[in-house]
């Protein structure tokens, strides 16, 4: 069985920082692993201990810089990996979630996954979107906000929660193939080991263009045309001083709102 | 060309706050291409529930009966034979758990381009639309040209005023029919979350708690501020997620609706799945080092600064 997982490097900005025409530059950027995404490929690397014959492969969309994301990936048990970049794709600020899901269409021709794993979000762009475009891309079924997956003996479907809003979860029989988008929580995501660290440098990282994908040319249809701070309507009273300044005042707070006695 | 068709959410029969945001969303929107307003309901009860849509400005309800309490299949097969009726140049879809679950397939499907939380409606025209979204946890706004027709666009819940009033539209069944056979999602059951050893939607006071704590053996200094207000203690996703706290702890989107007096938010960002869940308290605190997190938007009183030197402080002045 092969086991696809989507991974990404996203950027967090840090707490001051500056926008530039209409954008953040790299300076005030920090580029990690996507959350959601490291409980995607803990899921599979589960699947893949539980299971003989399961192959993890990592597939990234992102500059040579989002290597260094990929292999932690790796370091924590996925087995191969593939990263699609372009100079094409170098040009665009928002990559827009149908060129994704077609570049990942792509993949899962070639490579013929069972299940994929994707995050449910990317936390820099947040579409939460490309897991479920990329099922209907390749015609496989899916279920989005995955927060419990159980999978039948003969793989031939899985039992899956999906977390709705308010506490309530539904459980749903998915039939497989299939690309679950995979929610915070749904495992405990392990750390890399020295030595997964170590293996990590000799497993492969495929770098492909799309043309290398059988990809002429996309289709860009959303512009990012600009970025400000938002525009707070906020009224917060803010303390000042050292904390023991700040938390007399916020005593103060407490006292005007009755919560404890004067 | 013109026309907007947008697709309401039902749960148990009753239809979600969300639908009649999205109606105004739509009329709106149908106001500036100058075209007709559409809405859809799917699933068990649509017949009734499309007639409490009914609102100023709504042209046409597509009401769409199916037997499954949700089925992204049934939505899929209904709102794609709706987009070959109508034309629409733009499809609205709200960005919930189950949004999220359909919306992106029906851009595929119709090959639409497709923009997902949106929290603002710009210029639009029949080979385009701007919007506005957020990028890198609400820091920042962003303004988002989508050129093409037709558009798929999500909107986030909370940021359009609930349609009001009566209006005089079209009730109609809509002329769709399913092909099972494709169908491979099956809902099977519902679990509810229990509230547990407390209920924090309960609490008059509550001091919550977020990832800026780093670590499970620092919550002690929260549990002791909390105790020190007799307040209950709570906290965002991560901690949860982390099993630092029980589930029934998680206020937000997946966790618990909370309402009291006062919250006070420590090393909480304010994501907007957090917000959902703690906007309506009557007082916010926000104890936060960075000066930029969307928190302290909502905050009506706050502090910018380690949260390892201010809650020590806060819990020692007040014994
Ligand atoms: C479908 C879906 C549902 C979700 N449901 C929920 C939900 O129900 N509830 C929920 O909370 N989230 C939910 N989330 C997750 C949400 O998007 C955020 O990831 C989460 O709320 C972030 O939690 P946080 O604010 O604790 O962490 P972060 O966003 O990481 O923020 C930590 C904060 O701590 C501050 N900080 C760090 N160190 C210090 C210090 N020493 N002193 C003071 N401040 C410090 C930082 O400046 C930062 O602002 C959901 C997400 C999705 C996609
Ligand atoms: N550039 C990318 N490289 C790798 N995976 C991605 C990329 N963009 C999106 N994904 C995957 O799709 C999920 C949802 O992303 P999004 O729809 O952009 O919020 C992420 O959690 C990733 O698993």
């Amino acid at each position: 069985m092969k086991v696809l997982v989507t991974v990404k490097e996203i950027a967090t900005v840090e707490d001051t920082f500056e926008i530039e025409g209409d954008r953040i530059p790299d300076r005030y950027l920090e580029f990690d692993l996507n959350e959601w995404d490291n409980y995607a490929v803990e899921e599979a690397v589960q699947l893949a201990e539980e299971r003989d014959d399961v192959e993890v492969i990592a597939a990234t969309i992102g500059p040579q810089r989002a290597e260094e994301t990929i292999r932690i990936a790796l370091a924590k048990g996925v087995d191969r990996a593939i990263r699609v970049w372009d100079d094409s794709l170098e040009e665009i600020e928002l990559l827009d979630v149908s060129t994704k899901a077609s570049i990942f269409a792509a993949i899962v021709e070639e490579e013929e996954p069972d299940i994929v794993f994707t995050g449910v979000q990317a936390d820099d762009d947040a579409f939460g979107a490309t897991g479920v475009a990329l099922a209907a891309s390749v015609g496989f079924q899916w279920a989005a906000i995955v927060n419990g997956f159980e999978l039948e003996e003969d793989a031939s479907m899985a039992t899956v929660h999906r977390e709705l809003e308010g506490g309530l979860e539904e459980i749903t029989e998915v039939d497989i193939p299939a690309v679950f988008t995979i929610q915070t929580g749904i495992n405990e995501p392990r750390y890399a080991s020295l030595r997964g660290i170590r293996q990590a440098q000799q497993k492969e990282i495929d770098s492909k263009t799309l043309s290398d994908l059988g990809i002429e040319g996309i289709e860009h249809r959303l512009e990012l045309t600009a970025m400000a701070e938002p525009e707070t309507e906020s009224d917060v009273t803010l303390f000042e001083g050292d904390a023991t300044e700040t938390a007399a005042s916020l005593v103060d707070v407490f006292e005007d709102l009755g919560v404890i006695e004067g | 060309m013109s026309d907007v068709l947008a697709v309401a959410e039902a749960r148990d029969g009753e239809l979600r706050p969300v639908s009649h945001e999205i109606a105004s969303a739509t009329v709106e929107l149908a106001d500036t291409l100058g075209g007709a307003a559409h809405l859809a309901v799917i699933g068990p009860d649509a017949t009734d529930l499309g007639g409490e849509l009914n609102g100023p400005g709504v042209d046409t309800i597509h009401t769409v009966e199916h037997e499954a309490p949700f089925s992204h299949d049934a939505h899929r097969q209904a709102v794609v034979q709706l987009a070959e009726q109508l034309d629409p140049h733009v499809i609205l879809a709200p960005q919930s758990v189950n949004g999220m679950d359909y919306a992106p397939a029906i851009a595929t499907d119709i090959d639409a381009a497709l923009v997902t939380d949106v929290i603002d409606l710009g210029d639009a025209d029949a080979n385009g639309l701007t919007v506005t979204r957020e990028m890198y946890g609400s820091k920042v706004e962003t303004t988002v040209a989508i050129t093409g027709s037709p558009i798929v666009v999500t909107i986030r819940g909370g940021e359009w005023p609930p349609l009001e009033g009566t209006g005089e539209a079209n009730v109609n069944s809509a002329n769709v029919s399913f092909d099972s056979s494709t169908f491979g999602a099956r809902v099977i059951g519902f679990e509810e979350l229990t509230a547990g050893d407390v209920d924090i939607a309960e609490a008059d006071v509550l001091v919550s708690v977020g990832r800026g704590i780093e670590d499970e053996d620092n919550l002690e200094i929260i549990h002791e501020l909390a105790d020190a207000l007799g307040a209950t203690v709570s906290a965002s996703r991560p901690i949860v997620d982390s099993g630092w706290l029980p589930k029934n702890r998680q206020v937000g989107q997946s966790g618990k609706t909370v309402t009291p007096d006062l919250y006070i938010a420590i090393g909480i960002s304010g994501a907007v799945q957090h917000v959902a869940g703690m906007k309506g308290a009557k007082t916010i605190i926000a104890i936060n080092n960075d000066p930029n997190a969307p928190i302290f938007d909502l905050a009506d009183y706050g502090v910018v600064d380690d949260l390892f030197d201010v809650v020590p402080a806060l819990t020692e002045a007040l014994s």
